[in-house]
This record gives structure tokens, C-alpha cells and sequence, in this order.
């Protein structure tokens, strides 16, 4: 599944479009903490967090992660939105609790 | 052997609104250079751990990259209080950050086992009182 399937699928609202849409996800990941999903994030994959905040930002883009998806209603704060759009990276968000829409991509992934 | 080409960042300390520029500089320039995708997030990783360590433990500091058709070294200097147990900070999951850089998702412990893991060679100088200066290498 690429990212641009991703946006393109409905399933999740569309924050902003990042580049390199063509890019293929590797895996859905989950995880809040930060130090932890730097060392852990694998390179592609859709990150599924409730951390909205700059850093969750610098952390996607130096992992190398393909998207983020803002889960539990979550939002971005004004600083990482403006930090979204001037790295181009792509974020979606839902209402769904993160075990739902990771487990979603991991479907669509797999079926 | 070809001239490194060398990259030097102020990081400011306390202003987590600017961590991460200077390693998202180098990521974009390596990217640039054709540097391979694997060891741009290698050093990406490493040297974000080590920006975010100046910016919460050691009123900034400076990093500098060395890039060499063989490898990446990245040295980060600061003048901050020094590293007490440099086998206790090492040890993944032993923290000394305050707790707002905790509410931001980061002090977890994680910074230095990180910095090791995606370096193929890191070495800690302290000395209490004065500073700390770390140097990795990532081979190409």
C-alpha cells in the first residue's frame, strides 16, 4: 500500500500531503513515546501516535517514517503543523483508537 | 583520499521548537550527495539523539560533520555539566531529564543506547563541570 492509498482510501482525514506519496508503507507502527520510536520507528512505516507535538515531526522525518496518523482525535499544535507542511510530511488523523487504525492498515496491507 | 567536507551547527540551548534543524540539514544535504538511504537515517538518528541531549542536558553546543567518500564522523561538543556515569547513562532506560521534556515524549533513556546502535563507532569524553564531546562515525 503506498501513502497516496492511503490518502486516496477515505478511511482517514487528510492533515496534509507531504512528499513522496508514491512511497511504499513497510508496516503500520505504534508508539507514544518518542526516544522510543526514534530507535524503533522502522524506515517507511505508517507511525500511528497520539503525540502531536513538534517533535513527533523531526522524529518522522529523521526516522524516515512514509506517514503520520494523529489517532484518539489527536491534533497537531500550530508549531508541528507549520513543521508538517515546511518538511512535507504526510499526516492523516481519525477519531479511531490507534490499535484500530494501525490494525486497518495492516489489513489493507495483507488481504 | 578526497578533502572531507565539513559542516558546522550552533544548537541553541532549551528551545525545543529548533531541535532537529541542524540533523534534518545534514539528512537533506547527505541525501544530496547520493549518500544511500541507510546510512542517511543512520546519521539522522544519531545525531537527533545527541541534538536533543545538548538542547535538555547541556545549554547547547556545537556539532560538526566530517563526510568522506568512506564514512560520516559527527562530533558534538558541549559545555554542559558532564556525563557523572557514562555506564549508567549508557544503560537504556536511565534518565536524568526534567519533566517537561518528559510531557514532550522524550527522557526515556533512550538517547546514548540509540546513538550507539546506529553509529558504527562512538566515543564519550567528560569531564564534570566542563563538558561533553561525543564522536561517531557511520561507515559508507
Amino acid at each position: 500500500m503506498t501513502v497516496k492509498e492511503l490518502l486516496d482510501s477515505g478511511r482517514f482525514e487528510v492533515v496534509n500531503i507531504g512528499e513522496e506519496v508514491e512511497r511504499e508503507i513497510t508496516t503500520p507502527f505504534c508508539c507514544d513515546l518518542l526516544s522510543i520510536a526514534m530507535g524503533r520507528a522502522p524506515a517507511g512505516c505508517a507511525w500511528v501516535t497520539v503525540m502531536g507535538n513538534m517533535n513527533t515531526l523531526a522524529v518522522a522525518a529523521l526516522a524516515d517514517a512514509a506517514c503520520i496518523i494523529m489517532a484518539e482525535g489527536a491534533l497537531l499544535d500550530d508549531v508541528a503543523m507549520k513543521k508538517a507542511k515546511d518538511q512535507e510530511i504526510t499526516v492523516l488523523r481519525t477519531e479511531d483508537p490507534i490499535f484500530e487504525a494501525a490494525l486497518w492498515i495492516y489489513q489493507q496491507m495483507h488481504d | 583520499m578526497a578533502e572531507a567536507i565539513v559542516l558546522k551547527y550552533e544548537i541553541s540551548p532549551d528551545d525545543f521548537t529548533r531541535a532537529g534543524e541542524a540533523s534534518s540539514d545534514v539528512k537533506g544535504k547527505l541525501k544530496q550527495m547520493g549518500v544511500s538511504p541507510a546510512a542517511v537515517r543512520k546519521v539522522a538518528i544519531a545525531m537527533y539523539e545527541g541534538e536533543i541531549n545538548m538542547v535538555i542536558h547541556a545549554k547547547g553546543g556545537e556539532i560538526t560533520v566530517e563526510i568522506t567518500p568512506e564514512r560520516i564522523r559527527m562530533i558534538l561538543a558541549d559545555v554542559g555539566p558532564g556525563i557523572p556515569d557514562i555506564d549508567l547513562a549508557m544503560k537504556a532506560g536511565y534518565s536524568t531529564a526534567p519533566d517537561e521534556v518528559r510531557n514532550l515524549g522524550f527522557g526515556a533513556g533512550m538517547g546514548l543506547p540509540n546513538m550507539k546502535k546506529y553509529t558504527d563507532t562512538m566515543e564519550i569524553e567528560t569531564e564534570l563541570g566542563v563538558g561533553t564531546t561525543i564522536t561517531m562515525t557511520v561507515n559508507l
